[in-house]
């Protein structure tokens, strides 16, 4: 079976991001880039179903600017096959994502997709369940193991509290959560074929679908800070802030 | 401006969050139904119908709505929502693992750009959400004509009980039946949900081990009566299930009180504990940041510390803790 899988990316998890004074974007400008690390998860899952002999061929794909191209290659040495870029320099929400990736499958047919549950810049946990939606296809987010089988796949899934094991008919869609696996290190040999794989690139236009944002952001602010808290050098002297000051206990 | 509120429940037991959800709801000013759709589910249509603010329960029950799977809600949300598209103004769910299913997979079949965690209402169409792992709030504004949300249980106050409306029963939609629940376990420990619990004890990396977590950190919850939680340090080296994950990717809380034990304050982690009344760090290193955000800093042996103050609280008399 074919599986594709999504892949943003996103200002690495360890840049700690900033507010521009006007309050009217992030300041990212030159920030380190990364694969989401979710997404990451999602193509070491279809690689291992490839090497498992159950997945016949995986196909990643980004939506962005150019420079997603460094993202899909990153995919293409953990082990993917072919890599399609939508390329475009347009704002893209979810939405958007979900109608782009609705559109590529309706090309390229897989039985199985692949997202990341959310991305840590926007932290929308979207797109799976919105791309699941257009297509009719059922979903499983949050996947922590997978059975494939005949037609069908079994998913277990973290819930509030718990965990459960859906059974889904395929074609279906998933989204990772952190204990699927641990994605492997890209070794150098592979980095250099990944060179070799070819990457495909289209446009909304092309693909006929609407990007236009539904979401205007009007303004970014940092949290407010919490007043700054006290040392305290004892048990005992916790324990009388927390009654007498805290009034928590 | 109406408002469709979707309950969180297990047939039996309506969650709490949607209480929270139904005082988000009210912030729209218009009137409020509130959908309950599962199977046999009579008894939380009763609780549901008793929630101050709300106009009227639409009561779905099918067999197919037992699981609360995301398939079959959502041709059922469709179907009540899309003949009224311009009846329904606004849809909220408490954001949480149901709604962060369901909501999405709704709104795309509606072409509407649902905003999700939604941490403060501005106006009927402008909501504040954290972004970047709560490092920054952005204000957005939605351009479609239905509203759909998800908003952080935690942001806004639960609604109080004591109305008394009536239930209609709704009609329920064909089952897709592309979908079948196989199996569910929820971790039982007798402990308050890390979610809704007053106060919340967790452990990180520095418990050591898994044994070490439980011999620390039980008795100190169980003096508490806390809901244990964990670092995605501590759950990724295995000392407790991913469930007990407090932090971006994980469960987001908001306590009363919140103890860090051995958590060194990495940003994921404040992300789902920072908003917390009051925090507590206990750690040996004096530079660890989560002291940075901790309102009572206690620079110590976790060891030596956190039995001590088990002991403490335990000897302040009992029964002052419940949640």
């Amino acid at each position: 079976m074919k599986v594709l899988v999504a892949v943003k990316r996103v200002v690495d998890h360890n840049v700690k991001v900033r507010v521009l004074a006007d309050g009217s974007d992030v300041d990212i400008g030159s920030a380190k880039r990364a694969m989401n690390p979710f997404d990451e998860i999602a193509v070491e899952e279809a690689v291992r179903l490839k090497e498992a002999g159950v997945a016949s061929e995986v196909v990643v794909v980004s939506c962005g600017v150019a420079a997603c191209q460094d993202t899909l290659r990153s995919a293409l040495a953990m082990g993917a096959d072919r890599a399609v870029l939508v390329d475009t320099a347009a704002e893209l929400q979810p939405l958007a994502v979900a109608r782009l990736l609705h559109a590529l499958c309706q090309r390229e047919q897989p039985q199985l997709v692949i997202c990341g549950k959310q991305a840590i810049d926007d932290d929308a946990g979207q797109t799976g369940q919105m791309l699941a939606a257009l297509l009719d296809w059922p979903q499983a987010t949050n996947a922590s193991k997978l059975r494939p089988g005949d037609g069908h796949i079994e998913v277990t899934r973290e819930i509030d509290g718990g965990s459960e094991v859906l059974a889904l008919t395929l074609p279906a869609v998933l989204t990772t959560d952190l204990r699927l696996n641990e994605p492997r290190f890209v070794s150098l040999p592979n980095l250099m074929k990944a060179k070799k794989k070819p990457v495909d690139s289209v446009t909304p236009e092309s693909l006929g679908v609407d990007v236009a944002p539904r979401l205007r952001t009007l303004h970014m602010a940092p949290p407010p800070a919490r007043t700054p808290g006290v040392r305290v050098d004892s048990v005992a002297q916790l324990m009388e802030r927390l009654r007498a000051e805290a009034q928590v206990i | 401006m109406k408002t469709l509120v979707i309950a969180e429940h297990d047939n039996a037991v309506l969650h709490p969050v949607t209480l929270h959800a139904v005082t988000a709801a009210l912030q729209f000013g218009g009137e409020i139904d509130l959908l309950v759709a599962g199977h046999d589910c009579a008894v939380v249509a009763g609780q549901a119908r008793r929630i101050a603010g709300v106009a009227r329960v639409l009561h779905a029950d099918a067999a197919h709505y037992a699981d609360q799977l995301a398939e079959p809600l959502t041709e059922l949300l469709r179907s009540v929502l899309a003949g009224t598209a311009d009846h329904y103004t606004h849809v909220v769910a408490a954001a949480g693992g149901f709604a962060r299913n369901l909501l999405p997979r709704v709104a795309a079949r509606l072409g509407v750009a649902p905003v999700t965690d939604v941490v403060r209402i501005e106006s009927p169409e402008t909501f504040v959400r954290p972004i970047y792992a709560g490092n920054v709030l952005a204000t957005v504004q939605s351009l479609d004509a239905l509203k759909m949300l998800t908003v952080r249980a935690t942001a806004f106050a639960a609604a109080p009980t004591g109305g008394d409306c009536p239930v209609l029963p709704l009609a329920a939609a064909a089952d897709p039946a592309c979908s079948r629940l196989v199996a569910r376990q929820r971790v039982q420990g007798g402990r308050p949900d890390l979610g809704s619990a007053r106060v919340v004890v967790s452990g990180g990396r520095a418990l050591g081990s898994a044994d070490n977590f439980r011999r620390l950190l039980e008795p100190l919850a169980d003096t508490l009566n806390a809901a244990l939680g964990a670092s995605r340090a501590a759950v990724d080296a295995g000392f407790v299930g991913n469930d007990s994950q407090v932090g971006q990717t994980g469960r987001v809380v908001a306590p009363e009180l919140y103890i860090a034990v051995g958590i060194s304050g990495a940003i994921q982690h404040v992300a789902g504990m920072k908003d917390s009344r009051v925090i507590v760090a206990i750690n040996r290193d004096a530079d660890a940041p989560i002291f940075g955000i901790a309102d009572y800093g206690l620079v110590a042996d976790i060891f030596e510390a956190v039995p001590a103050l088990t002991q403490a609280l335990a000897g302040c008399g009992e029964g002052n803790f419940s949640s």
